[in-house]
């Protein structure tokens, strides 16, 4: 089945889909899921907050993500970016922002609003005698919220937020879309040069099999360690 | 710095002549609707078939269906997407690929596209369904065979009428998961209503009009699926049972 | 010390507290009995604002609880609360329980406030258990901690919710114990309970509520002697002998 196929295009083009492209892959994945998380945790606050000003333009962003499809996210961001960007630095016209930045905003603020749904789950599964006890104590909210819901609810919540970002470690490859030099978009352009596509694909294929499948087996494992202890 | 509005271009005829602008869109989307209708049936029925399989007492069958789930699970949609489209009519007996490489536009895109998010969705259908038959008090199982029935008699009498009810809300999510993945398909070329809101700012630099209508036309889409949905899940309750939301199935898009 | 002055409270249109009027005096103990559901564990929450109320007022230590203008957060920092399920912050160690609001309320230094922390801890006899989590702790040690953690603060009185329904039975007399100690000490106490032991031995006041009413309102001897209204008359035949 495989005759004919020129497995050797990888050998030479592996170094370069590394060290370019997943170093971009990993740390778009990083940052996202740094950015997204704290700020997803914000927005889960904000929906839980009794003050409407709060939880009502929280909850209209969180729908309105999760009702778009992420291929047109990415385009909307890349087109708004720069044109915010100007705007902020008073520049006159749009700023240059460049694919990787405009990646990692689209990313954090897509996965913002999957993150926030999966803390506010996190928030709601403490029980409401742990926050009393904080503020019987004399604990203001943030210190109730930073000391005691916050860190167990995370807790709680880690296989779900890592599953997340298994999610969006493959969700990064849709930054083909405006040309971006991740993983994927490496391995594009030495299938396109060379014109090996079907040897580049499948060899994507399994790279992302194996770093995905053994990151879901690894948080399987935890989950399992963490029932016991819980 | 000021960006020209130009809302007038949505009624200005479209740069492949077929109409306005608007008519341009909305034939996206009614692309995007027969792309996610078709692999919604495809995932269905497969993933129906690999989440009951997954739950029967045979060690061979649950070791197969597992299997499937991560290969398909663990490969990002896109690559799958280039999976079917480049790299499948190669690997298929020389009549059979270079019959789906000639297949005229559109259906040389939305045959792989189908086929691609019908398999992707059918893993997420299939871990749902699962969850809903295991959700089940075990007793049910066991009074079925109970009452003499075979174990393909109690799934089809007592085990799947329950499960598909379980199932119904969570796979209202994942036909709404469908419709957004869709768009992944615009990257083998199959013009549905991102793709063609992409090539309308890309023919008019109008951009925050083409992404705008989109983006409207899919809020409105989705408003549909879910009232719809709402309604068959009313329709099809069953008294006194409560349904199982999974928040196993938190994570995801 | 804590004064209700016709306090009602409503969720929706169903009122939990009709016009509760009563005092704890400083260095009183008080305990609050009644059916369940009978607002008791609402009109104590109250009292440090877990629970908002619509009407009424209740003055604790010269400030109104209600008011705009009180800094709730050092008003409940001088009031130790003690609930029915013990609410220890499951992922801190003992000592970090207790101390943390000293630390972050009282403003005390992590040696300050780890030095009361023990002291505490060998005051409810647990000492050895400093280090461990709460989860490896019984539910009567773990309530005891809960105490500690409430008198770390130094407060001027102690409110106890229901604080050992949620006890086996063998468990429960570690925890009365430790509240009887600190009755005879002086420290002015209201205590939601249905153990009317403890009320009979400690209590100066107790107070039956029924259906969101304060019924009866009395010494302990003129309690548990000539209880006045037939809902308490009930209450008591219900809960001597069962």
């Amino acid at each position: 089945m495989f005759a004919g196929f020129d497995f050797d295009v990888i050998q030479r083009s592996v170094l370069y889909l590394f060290r370019e492209g997943m170093t971009f892959t990993l740390t778009l994945t990083a940052m996202a899921m740094t950015g997204g998380i704290v700020f997803g945790t914000l927005l889960a606050m904000m929906r839980l907050s009794s003050y409407a000003i709060l939880n009502v333009p929280a909850g209209a962003y969180v729908n309105l993500m999760r009702s778009l499809p992420l291929v047109l996210v990415i385009f909307w961001f890349y087109f708004l970016v720069p044109w915010i960007g100007g705007w902020i630095v008073g520049a006159g016209q749009p700023i240059q922002v460049g694919a990787f930045w405009s990646a990692v905003i689209t990313f954090t603020m897509f996965e913002a609003a999957y993150y926030c749904e999966i803390m506010r789950a996190g928030i709601q599964s403490i029980a409401r005698g742990q926050v009393w006890a904080g503020y019987a104590l004399g604990l203001t909210y943030w210190q109730t919220m930073g000391k005691i819901v916050l860190p167990q609810a995370f807790r709680n919540m880690l296989p779900v937020l890592l599953t997340q970002t298994i999610i969006l470690f493959q969700d990064t490859s849709l930054v083909y879309v405006i040309s971006a030099t991740d993983f994927l978009g490496a391995a594009v352009k030495v299938a396109n040069r060379d014109y090996r596509l079907v040897e580049m694909y499948t060899f994507v294929a399994v790279v992302y099999f194996i770093l995905s499948f053994t990151a879901s087996y690894f948080v399987r494992w935890l989950q399992a360690r963490f029932a016991v202890i819980r | 710095m000021n960006y020209n509005w130009n809302w007038g271009i949505l009624f200005q005829t479209a740069s492949d002549g077929s109409g306005t602008y608007l008519t341009y869109l909305v034939v996206g989307l009614g692309w995007t609707l027969a792309t996610a209708l078709a692999a919604w049936v495809l995932a269905l029925s497969v993933g129906a078939v690999v989440g009951t399989l997954r739950t029967t007492p045979t060690p061979w069958m649950g070791r197969f269906c597992y299997a499937y789930v991560e290969i398909f699970r663990n490969v990002p949609l896109i690559v799958q997407m280039f999976l079917w489209f480049f790299v499948l009519p190669e690997l298929l007996p020389e009549a059979l690929g270079s019959a789906m490489k000639q297949m005229p536009p559109p259906w040389g895109s939305y045959v792989p596209a189908v086929l691609c998010l019908g398999i992707y969705t059918s893993v997420r259908v299939a871990e749902q369904v699962r969850a809903g038959i295991q959700s089940l008090p075990r007793g049910q199982r066991m009074a079925g065979t109970a009452l003499g029935l075979t174990l393909p008699q109690t799934y089809r009498h007592v085990i799947l009428p329950m499960a598909v009810r379980i199932v119904l809300p969570p796979l209202t999510s994942e036909f709404l998961n469908v419709i957004k993945n869709s768009s992944v398909a615009l990257t083998i070329g199959l013009m549905e209503l991102t793709g063609r809101a992409r090539s309308m700012q890309e023919f008019t630099f109008q951009v925050f009009e083409a992404f705008a209508a989109a983006t409207v036309i899919y809020l409105l889409t989705n408003l549909v699926v879910v009232l719809g949905m709402r309604y068959l899940e009313r329709r099809v309750r069953v008294p006194g049972l409560i349904s199982a939301s999974g928040d196993a199935q938190m994570a995801g898009h | 010390m804590i004064e209700f002055k016709n306090v009602s409270k409503w969720y929706d249109t169903f009122q939990v507290l009709k016009n509760c009027n009563t005092k704890v005096d400083k260095g009183e103990v008080v305990v609050v009995c009644g059916p369940s559901g009978s607002g008791k564990s609402t009109l104590i929450k109250c009292v440090n604002g877990l629970e908002p109320f619509q009407q009424g007022e209740i003055i604790v230590n010269g400030e109104s609880v209600s008011a705009n203008a009180t800094n709730l957060n050092r008003l409940r920092s001088k009031i130790g609360m003690v609930f029915q399920s013990f609410e220890l912050f499951p992922h801190m160690k003992v000592t970090d329980n207790i101390n943390l609001a000293q630390i972050k309320v009282l403003g005390r230094s992590v040696e300050e406030a780890t030095t009361k922390s023990m002291t505490l801890l060998k005051r409810v006899g647990l000492e050895e258990h400093a280090h461990k989590f709460p989860g490896q702790l019984s539910g009567g040690q773990q309530q005891r901690v809960a105490i500690a953690r409430g008198l770390a603060m130094d407060p001027i009185a102690m409110l106890f919710d229901e604080p050992t329904s949620a006890l086996d039975p063998e468990m429960i007399n570690e925890v009365l114990d430790v509240m009887t100690g600190l009755a005879k000490e002086g420290m002015t106490m209201m205590v939601v309970t249905h153990e009317m032991g403890f009320a009979k031995r400690v209590a100066h006041r107790v107070i039956f509520m029924d259906y969101g009413e304060i019924v009866e309102d009395a010494t302990t001897e003129d309690f548990f002697g000539k209880p006045r209204s037939e809902r308490a008359v009930q209450f008591l035949s219900k809960i001597l002998h069962h």
